[in-house]
Protein backbone atom coordinates (compact mmCIF):
# COMPACT_ATOMS: atom_id res chain seq x y z
CA UNK A 1 0.00 0.00 0.00
CA UNK A 2 1.35 3.45 -0.86
CA UNK A 3 1.46 6.10 1.78
CA UNK A 4 -1.14 8.87 1.40
CA UNK A 5 0.77 11.31 3.57
CA UNK A 6 4.51 11.02 3.86
CA UNK A 7 6.65 13.23 6.09
CA UNK A 8 10.42 13.13 5.61
CA UNK A 9 12.92 14.71 8.03
CA UNK A 10 10.61 17.65 8.64
CA UNK A 11 11.97 20.48 10.81
CA UNK A 12 10.68 23.88 11.84
CA UNK A 13 12.61 26.37 13.92
CA UNK A 14 11.20 29.62 15.32
CA UNK A 15 14.39 31.58 15.95
CA UNK A 16 16.38 29.27 18.18
CA UNK A 17 13.42 27.13 19.19
CA UNK A 18 13.16 23.85 17.34
CA UNK A 19 9.43 23.27 17.47
CA UNK A 20 9.61 20.27 15.16
CA UNK A 21 12.89 18.52 14.52
CA UNK A 22 13.67 15.78 12.03
CA UNK A 23 10.25 14.16 12.10
CA UNK A 24 9.51 11.35 9.65
CA UNK A 25 6.47 9.11 9.38
CA UNK A 26 3.92 7.99 6.85
CA UNK A 27 0.17 7.54 6.92
CA UNK A 28 -1.56 4.93 4.77
CA UNK A 29 -4.87 5.64 3.11
CA UNK A 30 -7.83 4.71 5.27
CA UNK A 31 -5.97 4.83 8.58
CA UNK A 32 -6.79 6.76 11.70
CA UNK A 33 -3.42 8.18 12.61
CA UNK A 34 -2.91 10.10 15.84
CA UNK A 35 -0.19 12.44 16.99
CA UNK A 36 0.17 12.69 20.76
CA UNK A 37 2.65 14.22 23.14
CA UNK A 38 2.89 16.53 26.14
CA UNK A 39 1.97 20.22 25.82
CA UNK A 40 4.43 22.06 23.63
CA UNK A 41 5.68 18.89 21.98
CA UNK A 42 5.09 20.42 18.54
CA UNK A 43 1.91 18.60 17.53
CA UNK A 44 0.01 21.61 16.23
CA UNK A 45 3.17 22.97 14.59
CA UNK A 46 3.45 19.64 12.78
CA UNK A 47 -0.15 19.96 11.57
CA UNK A 48 0.45 23.54 10.46
CA UNK A 49 3.48 22.37 8.47
CA UNK A 50 1.58 19.54 6.82
CA UNK A 51 -1.36 21.77 5.88
CA UNK A 52 0.77 24.56 4.43
CA UNK A 53 0.15 27.23 7.08
CA UNK A 54 3.86 27.17 8.00
CA UNK A 55 6.80 26.74 5.66
CA UNK A 56 9.24 24.07 6.88
CA UNK A 57 12.81 25.03 7.73
CA UNK A 58 13.87 21.78 6.13
CA UNK A 59 12.42 18.44 5.09
CA UNK A 60 9.38 17.70 2.99
CA UNK A 61 5.76 16.58 3.09
CA UNK A 62 4.27 14.45 0.34
CA UNK A 63 0.61 13.97 -0.40
CA UNK A 64 -0.05 11.08 -2.77
CA UNK A 65 3.61 11.12 -3.72
CA UNK A 66 3.64 14.84 -4.60
CA UNK A 67 5.79 17.22 -2.58
CA UNK A 68 3.51 19.84 -1.04
CA UNK A 69 5.79 21.77 1.28
CA UNK A 70 5.67 24.92 -0.89
CA UNK A 71 1.94 24.92 -1.60
CA UNK A 72 -0.66 27.22 -0.04
CA UNK A 73 -3.48 25.77 2.09
CA UNK A 74 -6.01 26.34 -0.69
CA UNK A 75 -3.84 24.34 -3.12
CA UNK A 76 -3.79 21.50 -0.60
CA UNK A 77 -7.57 21.58 -0.29
CA UNK A 78 -7.72 21.10 -4.06
CA UNK A 79 -5.53 18.03 -3.64
CA UNK A 80 -7.80 16.55 -1.00
CA UNK A 81 -6.41 17.72 2.32
CA UNK A 82 -8.62 19.52 4.81
CA UNK A 83 -8.40 20.32 8.49
CA UNK A 84 -9.95 21.72 11.64
CA UNK A 85 -8.28 23.87 14.26
CA UNK A 86 -7.54 23.74 17.95
CA UNK A 87 -8.53 27.40 18.10
CA UNK A 88 -11.70 27.00 16.07
CA UNK A 89 -11.83 28.92 12.82
CA UNK A 90 -15.51 29.57 12.18
CA UNK A 91 -16.88 32.45 10.14
CA UNK A 92 -18.99 34.14 12.79
CA UNK A 93 -20.47 36.51 10.20
CA UNK A 94 -22.37 33.62 8.60
CA UNK A 95 -24.98 31.08 9.54
CA UNK A 96 -24.05 27.50 10.44
CA UNK A 97 -25.04 26.03 7.10
CA UNK A 98 -23.25 28.78 5.20
CA UNK A 99 -20.07 27.80 7.00
CA UNK A 100 -20.51 24.24 5.78
CA UNK A 101 -21.46 25.42 2.29
CA UNK A 102 -18.19 27.33 2.27
CA UNK A 103 -16.60 23.89 2.42
CA UNK A 104 -18.26 23.13 -0.92
CA UNK A 105 -16.36 26.01 -2.48
CA UNK A 106 -14.12 23.86 -4.68
CA UNK A 107 -16.98 21.73 -5.97
CA UNK A 108 -19.10 24.75 -6.90
CA UNK A 109 -18.17 26.16 -10.26
CA UNK A 110 -19.33 29.73 -10.52
CA UNK A 111 -18.39 32.68 -12.62
CA UNK A 112 -19.15 36.32 -12.10
CA UNK A 113 -21.80 36.48 -14.80
CA UNK A 114 -23.97 33.61 -13.53
CA UNK A 115 -23.53 35.03 -10.03
CA UNK A 116 -24.42 38.67 -10.71
CA UNK A 117 -27.52 37.78 -12.70
CA UNK A 118 -28.36 34.77 -10.56
CA UNK A 119 -28.82 32.47 -13.52
CA UNK A 120 -30.54 29.08 -13.03
CA UNK A 121 -27.27 27.14 -13.10
CA UNK A 122 -26.16 29.01 -9.98
CA UNK A 123 -29.43 28.44 -8.15
CA UNK A 124 -29.25 24.72 -8.95
CA UNK A 125 -25.68 24.47 -7.67
CA UNK A 126 -26.60 26.35 -4.51
CA UNK A 127 -29.56 24.11 -3.85
CA UNK A 128 -27.45 20.98 -4.22
CA UNK A 129 -24.74 22.49 -2.00
CA UNK A 130 -27.27 23.31 0.66
CA UNK A 131 -28.69 19.80 0.61
CA UNK A 132 -25.23 18.29 0.88
CA UNK A 133 -24.34 20.68 3.71
CA UNK A 134 -27.53 19.85 5.60
CA UNK A 135 -26.77 16.16 5.19
CA UNK A 136 -23.27 16.65 6.58
CA UNK A 137 -24.54 18.68 9.53
CA UNK A 138 -26.90 15.84 10.30
CA UNK A 139 -23.99 13.40 9.94
CA UNK A 140 -21.79 15.22 12.47
CA UNK A 141 -24.72 15.79 14.79
CA UNK A 142 -25.55 19.48 14.55
CA UNK A 143 -28.43 19.16 12.11
CA UNK A 144 -30.74 21.20 14.31
CA UNK A 145 -28.70 24.37 13.80
CA UNK A 146 -29.05 24.76 10.01
CA UNK A 147 -29.96 28.42 9.88
CA UNK A 148 -28.62 29.48 13.25
CA UNK A 149 -26.08 32.27 13.21
CA UNK A 150 -22.70 30.68 13.95
CA UNK A 151 -22.13 33.29 16.66
CA UNK A 152 -25.15 31.95 18.57
CA UNK A 153 -23.98 28.33 18.68
CA UNK A 154 -22.43 26.46 21.59
CA UNK A 155 -18.78 25.50 21.68
CA UNK A 156 -19.44 21.80 21.23
CA UNK A 157 -21.76 22.38 18.26
CA UNK A 158 -19.19 24.65 16.62
CA UNK A 159 -16.54 21.97 16.95
CA UNK A 160 -18.79 19.55 15.08
CA UNK A 161 -19.65 22.25 12.57
CA UNK A 162 -15.99 22.69 11.78
CA UNK A 163 -15.69 18.97 11.05
CA UNK A 164 -18.74 19.17 8.77
CA UNK A 165 -17.11 22.04 6.87
CA UNK A 166 -13.91 20.03 6.40
CA UNK A 167 -15.90 17.03 5.16
CA UNK A 168 -17.87 19.22 2.76
CA UNK A 169 -14.70 19.65 0.72
CA UNK A 170 -14.73 15.89 0.12
CA UNK A 171 -11.18 15.38 1.37
CA UNK A 172 -9.05 12.27 1.06
CA UNK A 173 -7.42 13.09 4.37
CA UNK A 174 -8.79 15.25 7.15
CA UNK A 175 -6.64 16.56 9.99
CA UNK A 176 -8.43 17.18 13.27
CA UNK A 177 -6.54 19.32 15.77
CA UNK A 178 -7.75 18.48 19.28
CA UNK A 179 -11.39 17.85 18.40
CA UNK A 180 -12.16 16.67 21.94
CA UNK A 181 -10.65 19.66 23.75
CA UNK A 182 -13.29 21.29 25.93
CA UNK A 183 -15.87 18.56 25.36
CA UNK A 184 -17.54 16.64 28.19
CA UNK A 185 -17.55 12.83 28.44
CA UNK A 186 -20.81 12.37 26.55
CA UNK A 187 -19.70 14.69 23.74
CA UNK A 188 -16.34 12.92 23.57
CA UNK A 189 -18.04 9.56 23.18
CA UNK A 190 -20.15 10.99 20.35
CA UNK A 191 -16.97 12.38 18.76
CA UNK A 192 -15.31 8.96 18.91
CA UNK A 193 -18.31 7.50 17.13
CA UNK A 194 -18.13 10.29 14.52
CA UNK A 195 -14.44 9.74 13.80
CA UNK A 196 -15.13 6.05 13.34
CA UNK A 197 -17.91 6.83 10.88
CA UNK A 198 -15.63 9.20 8.95
CA UNK A 199 -12.94 6.52 8.72
CA UNK A 200 -15.52 3.97 7.58
CA UNK A 201 -16.24 6.18 4.58
CA UNK A 202 -12.65 5.66 3.49
CA UNK A 203 -11.43 9.09 4.59
CA UNK A 204 -8.03 9.05 6.21
CA UNK A 205 -8.10 10.80 9.58
CA UNK A 206 -5.12 12.42 11.27
CA UNK A 207 -5.68 13.44 14.84
CA UNK A 208 -3.92 15.56 17.43
CA UNK A 209 -5.48 14.76 20.75
CA UNK A 210 -4.86 14.75 24.48
CA UNK A 211 -7.67 12.42 25.46
CA UNK A 212 -5.76 9.12 25.77
CA UNK A 213 -8.82 6.94 26.05
CA UNK A 214 -10.19 8.36 22.80
CA UNK A 215 -6.88 8.12 20.98
CA UNK A 216 -6.02 4.58 22.06
CA UNK A 217 -9.50 3.41 21.18
CA UNK A 218 -9.74 4.60 17.59
CA UNK A 219 -6.20 4.94 16.24
CA UNK A 220 -4.60 2.45 13.87
CA UNK A 221 -1.20 3.97 14.54
CA UNK A 222 0.22 6.66 16.78
CA UNK A 223 3.12 9.07 16.66
CA UNK A 224 4.45 10.33 19.99
CA UNK A 225 6.28 13.67 19.95
CA UNK A 226 8.37 15.07 22.76
CA UNK A 227 10.25 18.38 22.51
CA UNK A 228 9.64 18.37 18.76
CA UNK A 229 11.22 14.97 18.16
CA UNK A 230 9.72 11.57 17.52
CA UNK A 231 9.70 9.60 20.74
CA UNK A 232 7.89 6.55 19.43
CA UNK A 233 5.71 5.36 16.58
CA UNK A 234 3.53 2.30 16.32
CA UNK A 235 0.23 0.65 17.08
CA UNK A 236 -1.64 1.57 20.28
CA UNK A 237 -0.39 -1.64 21.94
CA UNK A 238 3.22 -0.89 21.07
CA UNK A 239 2.90 2.69 22.30
CA UNK A 240 1.27 1.65 25.55
CA UNK A 241 4.16 -0.73 26.25
CA UNK A 242 6.91 1.69 25.23
CA UNK A 243 9.07 2.65 28.26
CA UNK A 244 10.12 6.01 26.74
CA UNK A 245 6.49 7.04 26.32
CA UNK A 246 5.66 6.03 29.87
CA UNK A 247 8.63 8.02 31.13
CA UNK A 248 7.68 11.14 29.15
CA UNK A 249 4.07 11.04 30.28
CA UNK A 250 4.65 10.11 33.88
CA UNK A 251 7.80 12.18 34.24
CA UNK A 252 9.98 9.20 35.11
CA UNK B 1 -31.67 29.49 5.21
CA UNK B 2 -31.31 30.34 1.59
CA UNK B 3 -35.04 30.48 1.20
CA UNK B 4 -35.08 32.73 4.24
CA UNK B 5 -32.26 34.87 2.98
CA UNK B 6 -33.81 35.15 -0.46
CA UNK B 7 -37.06 36.27 1.05
CA UNK B 8 -35.24 38.76 3.21
CA UNK B 9 -33.27 39.94 0.20
CA UNK B 10 -36.40 40.39 -1.84
CA UNK B 11 -38.02 42.30 1.02
CA UNK B 12 -35.14 44.79 1.04
CA UNK B 13 -35.33 45.27 -2.70
CA UNK B 14 -39.11 45.68 -2.70
CA UNK B 15 -38.92 48.12 0.20
CA UNK B 16 -36.31 50.14 -1.64
CA UNK B 17 -38.34 50.10 -4.86
CA UNK B 18 -41.42 51.37 -3.03
CA UNK B 19 -39.45 54.20 -1.43
CA UNK B 20 -37.80 55.14 -4.72
CA UNK B 21 -41.02 55.22 -6.75
CA UNK B 22 -43.24 56.69 -4.03
CA UNK B 23 -40.94 59.62 -3.31
CA UNK B 24 -42.12 61.69 -6.32
CA UNK B 25 -45.58 61.72 -4.73
CA UNK B 26 -44.17 63.77 -1.86
CA UNK B 27 -41.74 66.09 -3.60
CA UNK B 28 -42.03 68.17 -6.74
CA UNK B 29 -39.43 70.86 -6.31
CA UNK B 30 -36.52 70.50 -8.82
CA UNK B 31 -34.02 71.12 -6.01
CA UNK B 32 -35.40 68.17 -4.07
CA UNK B 33 -35.32 65.96 -7.16
CA UNK B 34 -31.73 67.01 -7.73
CA UNK B 35 -30.80 66.15 -4.17
CA UNK B 36 -32.57 62.78 -4.37
CA UNK B 37 -30.81 61.96 -7.66
CA UNK B 38 -27.45 62.84 -6.19
CA UNK B 39 -28.16 60.68 -3.13
CA UNK B 40 -29.24 57.71 -5.28
CA UNK B 41 -26.07 57.84 -7.36
CA UNK B 42 -23.77 58.20 -4.37
CA UNK B 43 -25.69 55.43 -2.58
CA UNK B 44 -24.94 53.19 -5.56
CA UNK B 45 -21.24 53.75 -5.05
CA UNK B 46 -21.65 53.10 -1.31
CA UNK B 47 -23.40 49.79 -2.02
CA UNK B 48 -20.30 48.79 -4.00
CA UNK B 49 -17.95 49.97 -1.28
CA UNK B 50 -19.94 47.97 1.25
CA UNK B 51 -19.11 44.78 -0.68
CA UNK B 52 -15.46 45.48 0.06
CA UNK B 53 -15.72 46.93 3.57
CA UNK B 54 -18.85 45.36 5.02
CA UNK B 55 -18.71 41.89 3.52
CA UNK B 56 -15.06 41.19 2.77
CA UNK B 57 -13.76 43.22 5.73
CA UNK B 58 -11.13 45.15 3.75
CA UNK B 59 -10.82 48.91 4.00
CA UNK B 60 -10.46 51.49 1.27
CA UNK B 61 -9.83 55.14 2.07
CA UNK B 62 -9.34 56.01 -1.58
CA UNK B 63 -12.59 55.03 -3.18
CA UNK B 64 -13.44 58.56 -4.24
CA UNK B 65 -10.42 58.21 -6.52
CA UNK B 66 -12.19 55.52 -8.55
CA UNK B 67 -15.39 57.59 -8.52
CA UNK B 68 -13.34 60.50 -9.88
CA UNK B 69 -11.59 58.49 -12.57
CA UNK B 70 -14.94 57.17 -13.81
CA UNK B 71 -16.39 60.68 -13.93
CA UNK B 72 -13.36 62.32 -15.54
CA UNK B 73 -12.83 59.59 -18.11
CA UNK B 74 -16.44 59.95 -19.23
CA UNK B 75 -16.20 63.75 -19.16
CA UNK B 76 -13.05 63.82 -21.29
CA UNK B 77 -14.23 61.27 -23.83
CA UNK B 78 -17.70 62.78 -24.25
CA UNK B 79 -16.66 66.47 -24.15
CA UNK B 80 -13.38 66.35 -26.05
CA UNK B 81 -13.66 63.32 -28.27
CA UNK B 82 -17.36 63.21 -29.01
CA UNK B 83 -17.93 59.75 -27.57
CA UNK B 84 -21.41 58.69 -26.61
CA UNK B 85 -22.06 58.36 -22.84
CA UNK B 86 -22.42 54.60 -22.59
CA UNK B 87 -19.24 53.56 -24.42
CA UNK B 88 -17.34 56.14 -22.36
CA UNK B 89 -18.85 54.78 -19.14
CA UNK B 90 -18.08 51.17 -20.04
CA UNK B 91 -14.52 51.78 -21.22
CA UNK B 92 -13.92 53.95 -18.14
CA UNK B 93 -15.19 51.15 -15.90
CA UNK B 94 -12.91 48.64 -17.61
CA UNK B 95 -9.99 51.04 -17.15
CA UNK B 96 -10.81 51.47 -13.47
CA UNK B 97 -11.09 47.68 -13.12
CA UNK B 98 -7.58 47.32 -14.53
CA UNK B 99 -6.20 50.06 -12.27
CA UNK B 100 -7.90 48.53 -9.22
CA UNK B 101 -6.64 45.07 -10.09
CA UNK B 102 -3.09 46.32 -10.63
CA UNK B 103 -2.92 48.26 -7.36
CA UNK B 104 -5.09 45.74 -5.49
CA UNK B 105 -2.83 42.73 -6.05
CA UNK B 106 0.06 44.12 -4.03
CA UNK B 107 -1.78 46.29 -1.48
CA UNK B 108 -4.40 43.74 -0.45
CA UNK B 109 -1.59 41.66 1.01
CA UNK B 110 -1.42 44.40 3.63
CA UNK B 111 -3.69 44.36 6.63
CA UNK B 112 -5.31 46.92 8.93
CA UNK B 113 -3.59 50.30 9.05
CA UNK B 114 -1.19 49.42 6.25
CA UNK B 115 -4.01 48.64 3.86
CA UNK B 116 -5.75 51.90 4.88
CA UNK B 117 -2.58 53.87 4.19
CA UNK B 118 -2.03 52.23 0.81
CA UNK B 119 -5.61 52.87 -0.38
CA UNK B 120 -5.36 56.40 0.99
CA UNK B 121 -2.25 56.93 -1.13
CA UNK B 122 -3.98 55.61 -4.26
CA UNK B 123 -6.81 58.09 -3.70
CA UNK B 124 -4.38 60.96 -3.18
CA UNK B 125 -2.40 60.13 -6.33
CA UNK B 126 -5.58 60.15 -8.42
CA UNK B 127 -6.70 63.46 -6.87
CA UNK B 128 -3.30 65.02 -7.53
CA UNK B 129 -3.32 63.90 -11.16
CA UNK B 130 -6.84 65.30 -11.70
CA UNK B 131 -5.78 68.60 -10.12
CA UNK B 132 -2.60 68.97 -12.14
CA UNK B 133 -3.42 67.69 -15.62
CA UNK B 134 -5.01 71.02 -16.52
CA UNK B 135 -4.90 70.39 -20.28
CA UNK B 136 -7.08 67.34 -19.87
CA UNK B 137 -9.15 67.97 -16.75
CA UNK B 138 -9.25 71.73 -16.38
CA UNK B 139 -7.41 71.35 -13.07
CA UNK B 140 -9.02 72.62 -9.88
CA UNK B 141 -11.54 74.64 -11.91
CA UNK B 142 -13.12 71.45 -13.15
CA UNK B 143 -14.66 70.69 -16.51
CA UNK B 144 -18.12 70.58 -18.08
CA UNK B 145 -19.79 67.34 -18.99
CA UNK B 146 -22.54 66.87 -21.62
CA UNK B 147 -25.92 65.33 -20.88
CA UNK B 148 -26.23 61.56 -20.67
CA UNK B 149 -27.24 60.08 -24.00
CA UNK B 150 -28.39 56.72 -25.28
CA UNK B 151 -28.38 56.23 -29.08
CA UNK B 152 -28.94 59.90 -29.72
CA UNK B 153 -31.62 60.25 -27.03
CA UNK B 154 -30.50 62.69 -24.38
CA UNK B 155 -31.33 62.73 -20.70
CA UNK B 156 -31.00 66.25 -19.44
CA UNK B 157 -32.35 67.90 -16.30
CA UNK B 158 -33.59 70.72 -18.55
CA UNK B 159 -35.49 68.41 -20.90
CA UNK B 160 -39.14 67.40 -21.07
CA UNK B 161 -40.03 63.75 -21.39
CA UNK B 162 -43.07 61.57 -21.49
CA UNK B 163 -43.30 58.33 -19.60
CA UNK B 164 -46.33 56.03 -20.02
CA UNK B 165 -48.19 58.95 -21.53
CA UNK B 166 -47.36 61.29 -18.64
CA UNK B 167 -45.34 64.44 -19.17
CA UNK B 168 -42.43 64.56 -16.76
CA UNK B 169 -39.72 67.11 -16.20
CA UNK B 170 -36.04 66.43 -16.80
CA UNK B 171 -35.43 66.55 -13.04
CA UNK B 172 -37.94 63.82 -12.39
CA UNK B 173 -36.68 61.77 -15.34
CA UNK B 174 -33.14 61.90 -13.97
CA UNK B 175 -34.38 60.96 -10.55
CA UNK B 176 -36.26 57.92 -11.86
CA UNK B 177 -33.25 56.90 -13.93
CA UNK B 178 -30.94 57.16 -10.89
CA UNK B 179 -33.47 55.24 -8.80
CA UNK B 180 -33.54 52.38 -11.31
CA UNK B 181 -29.73 52.37 -11.43
CA UNK B 182 -29.62 52.16 -7.62
CA UNK B 183 -32.10 49.27 -7.61
CA UNK B 184 -30.00 47.46 -10.20
CA UNK B 185 -26.87 48.10 -8.13
CA UNK B 186 -28.56 46.64 -5.05
CA UNK B 187 -29.93 43.65 -6.96
CA UNK B 188 -26.51 42.79 -8.38
CA UNK B 189 -24.81 43.25 -5.01
CA UNK B 190 -27.34 41.00 -3.26
CA UNK B 191 -26.97 38.33 -5.93
CA UNK B 192 -23.22 38.47 -5.45
CA UNK B 193 -23.44 38.13 -1.67
CA UNK B 194 -25.80 35.15 -1.74
CA UNK B 195 -23.59 32.94 -3.91
CA UNK B 196 -20.44 30.83 -3.66
CA UNK B 197 -18.39 33.91 -4.53
CA UNK B 198 -20.22 35.89 -1.84
CA UNK B 199 -19.55 33.22 0.78
CA UNK B 200 -15.89 33.22 -0.20
CA UNK B 201 -15.83 37.01 0.22
CA UNK B 202 -17.51 36.90 3.60
CA UNK B 203 -15.23 34.09 4.75
CA UNK B 204 -12.24 36.35 4.11
CA UNK B 205 -13.81 38.64 6.71
CA UNK B 206 -14.90 35.84 9.06
CA UNK B 207 -11.76 33.72 9.07
CA UNK B 208 -9.17 33.91 6.35
CA UNK B 209 -7.53 30.71 7.61
CA UNK B 210 -10.79 28.77 7.53
CA UNK B 211 -11.42 30.03 4.01
CA UNK B 212 -8.01 28.95 2.76
CA UNK B 213 -8.12 25.41 4.20
CA UNK B 214 -11.33 24.63 2.34
CA UNK B 215 -9.80 25.83 -0.89
CA UNK B 216 -10.67 29.54 -1.12
CA UNK B 217 -7.88 31.47 -2.80
CA UNK B 218 -8.24 34.45 -0.49
CA UNK B 219 -5.85 36.72 -2.41
CA UNK B 220 -7.88 36.22 -5.59
CA UNK B 221 -11.18 37.02 -3.89
CA UNK B 222 -9.83 40.12 -2.18
CA UNK B 223 -8.66 41.43 -5.54
CA UNK B 224 -11.98 40.52 -7.12
CA UNK B 225 -14.08 42.40 -4.59
CA UNK B 226 -11.73 45.39 -4.71
CA UNK B 227 -12.18 45.51 -8.49
CA UNK B 228 -15.96 45.11 -8.28
CA UNK B 229 -16.32 47.89 -5.71
CA UNK B 230 -14.05 50.14 -7.79
CA UNK B 231 -16.19 49.48 -10.88
CA UNK B 232 -19.31 50.41 -8.90
CA UNK B 233 -17.63 53.69 -7.94
CA UNK B 234 -16.51 54.33 -11.51
CA UNK B 235 -19.95 53.79 -13.05
CA UNK B 236 -21.66 55.92 -10.40
CA UNK B 237 -19.00 58.59 -10.83
CA UNK B 238 -19.63 58.79 -14.57
CA UNK B 239 -23.41 59.03 -14.09
CA UNK B 240 -22.95 61.60 -11.32
CA UNK B 241 -20.85 63.72 -13.68
CA UNK B 242 -23.45 63.57 -16.45
CA UNK B 243 -26.13 64.51 -13.96
CA UNK B 244 -24.22 67.46 -12.48
CA UNK B 245 -23.06 68.68 -15.89
CA UNK B 246 -19.85 69.93 -14.33
CA UNK B 247 -17.22 68.17 -12.26
CA UNK B 248 -14.30 69.27 -10.13
CA UNK B 249 -11.52 67.21 -8.55
CA UNK B 250 -13.35 67.43 -5.22
CA UNK B 251 -15.28 64.29 -6.23
CA UNK B 252 -12.00 62.38 -6.04
CA UNK B 253 -10.88 64.02 -2.80
CA UNK B 254 -9.89 62.44 0.49
CA UNK B 255 -12.88 64.15 2.13
CA UNK B 256 -15.24 62.38 -0.22
CA UNK B 257 -13.55 59.02 0.39
CA UNK B 258 -14.07 59.50 4.11
CA UNK B 259 -17.68 60.47 3.53
CA UNK B 260 -18.26 57.23 1.58
CA UNK B 261 -16.69 55.12 4.34
CA UNK B 262 -18.70 56.99 6.97
CA UNK B 263 -21.91 56.19 5.08
CA UNK B 264 -21.02 52.48 5.14
CA UNK B 265 -20.15 52.47 8.84
CA UNK B 266 -23.11 54.59 9.90
CA UNK B 267 -25.68 52.65 7.86
CA UNK B 268 -24.37 49.26 8.89
CA UNK B 269 -21.42 47.37 7.46
CA UNK B 270 -22.66 44.34 5.58
CA UNK B 271 -26.23 45.61 5.29
CA UNK B 272 -27.01 46.67 1.73
CA UNK B 273 -30.17 48.57 2.62
CA UNK B 274 -28.46 49.93 5.75
CA UNK B 275 -25.65 51.64 3.87
CA UNK B 276 -28.19 53.33 1.61
CA UNK B 277 -29.79 54.79 4.72
CA UNK B 278 -26.30 55.89 5.75
CA UNK B 279 -25.92 57.67 2.40
CA UNK B 280 -29.32 59.36 2.76
CA UNK B 281 -28.60 60.60 6.30
CA UNK B 282 -25.15 61.94 5.52
CA UNK B 283 -26.24 63.64 2.31
CA UNK B 284 -29.23 65.28 3.96
CA UNK B 285 -27.36 66.37 7.07
CA UNK B 286 -25.37 69.17 5.37
CA UNK B 287 -28.67 70.50 3.96
CA UNK B 288 -30.16 70.69 7.41
CA UNK B 289 -27.00 72.08 8.95
CA UNK B 290 -26.08 74.49 6.18
CA UNK B 291 -25.02 77.09 8.75
CA UNK B 292 -22.21 74.87 10.02
CA UNK B 293 -20.69 74.13 6.64
CA UNK B 294 -17.11 74.76 7.70
CA UNK B 295 -17.49 72.21 10.48
CA UNK B 296 -18.81 69.51 8.16
CA UNK B 297 -15.73 67.27 8.26
CA UNK B 298 -15.58 67.57 12.04
CA UNK B 299 -19.20 66.55 12.24
CA UNK B 300 -18.66 63.52 9.99
CA UNK B 301 -15.69 62.51 12.11
CA UNK B 302 -17.81 62.79 15.21
CA UNK B 303 -20.58 60.69 13.63
CA UNK B 304 -18.06 58.04 12.62
CA UNK B 305 -16.63 57.94 16.14
CA UNK B 306 -19.99 57.83 17.91
CA UNK B 307 -21.23 55.09 15.57
CA UNK B 308 -18.17 52.97 16.24
CA UNK B 309 -18.56 53.39 19.99
CA UNK B 310 -22.31 53.16 20.48
CA UNK B 311 -23.54 51.08 17.56
CA UNK B 312 -20.64 49.37 15.86
CA UNK B 313 -23.03 47.38 13.70
CA UNK B 314 -24.54 50.55 12.25
CA UNK B 315 -27.98 52.13 12.16
CA UNK B 316 -30.11 49.50 10.43
CA UNK B 317 -28.72 46.30 12.05
CA UNK B 318 -28.86 47.96 15.49
CA UNK B 319 -32.45 49.05 14.94
CA UNK B 320 -33.42 45.60 13.61
CA UNK B 321 -31.81 43.95 16.63
CA UNK B 322 -33.64 46.29 18.99
CA UNK B 323 -37.00 45.59 17.34
CA UNK B 324 -36.40 41.82 17.34
CA UNK B 325 -35.57 41.90 21.03
CA UNK B 326 -38.67 43.88 21.83
CA UNK B 327 -40.80 41.58 19.74
CA UNK B 328 -39.43 38.40 21.35
CA UNK B 329 -39.83 40.02 24.77
CA UNK B 330 -43.48 40.82 24.20
CA UNK B 331 -44.01 37.36 22.68
CA UNK B 332 -42.40 35.90 25.81
CA UNK B 333 -44.74 38.04 27.94
CA UNK B 334 -47.79 36.65 26.15
CA UNK B 335 -46.75 33.04 26.65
Amino acid sequence: MTALVEVNNLSKAFGGVHAVEDVSFSVDAGQVYSVIGPNGAGKTTLFNLITGLYTPTSGEVKLNGESIAKLQPNDLAERGMCRTFQQMQICMNMTAIENVMLGRHLTLKSNLLTTLFRLPSLTRGEKAAREKAAELMEFVGCGEYLDTEASAMSYGALKRLEIARALAAEPKVVLLDEPAAGLNAVETAALEELIRKIAEQGITVMLVEHDMKLVMGISDRLLVLNYGRVLAEGTPEQIRANPDVIAAYLGG
Amino acid sequence: MMAQFSRFRLKGLVFLAIVVFALPLFISNPFHYGLATQIALIAGAVVGLNLLVGFAGQISLGHAGFFGVGAYFSAIMTSNYGWSAIPALVVGAIGVAIIAWAVGRPILRLKGHYLSMATLAVGFIIAIILNNERELTGGPDGMPMPAFDVFGWELSVFGQYSLFGMDISGDLAWYLFAGVILLAAVWLAQNLIDSPIGRALRSVHGSEVAASVVGVNTAKYKSLVFVISAVYASVMGALYGHFQGFITPSIASFDFSILLITMVVLGGMGSTIGVIIGAVVLELLPQVLADFQEMEMMLFGLILMLTMIFMPKGLLPTAANYLNKRRSKSAGGDA
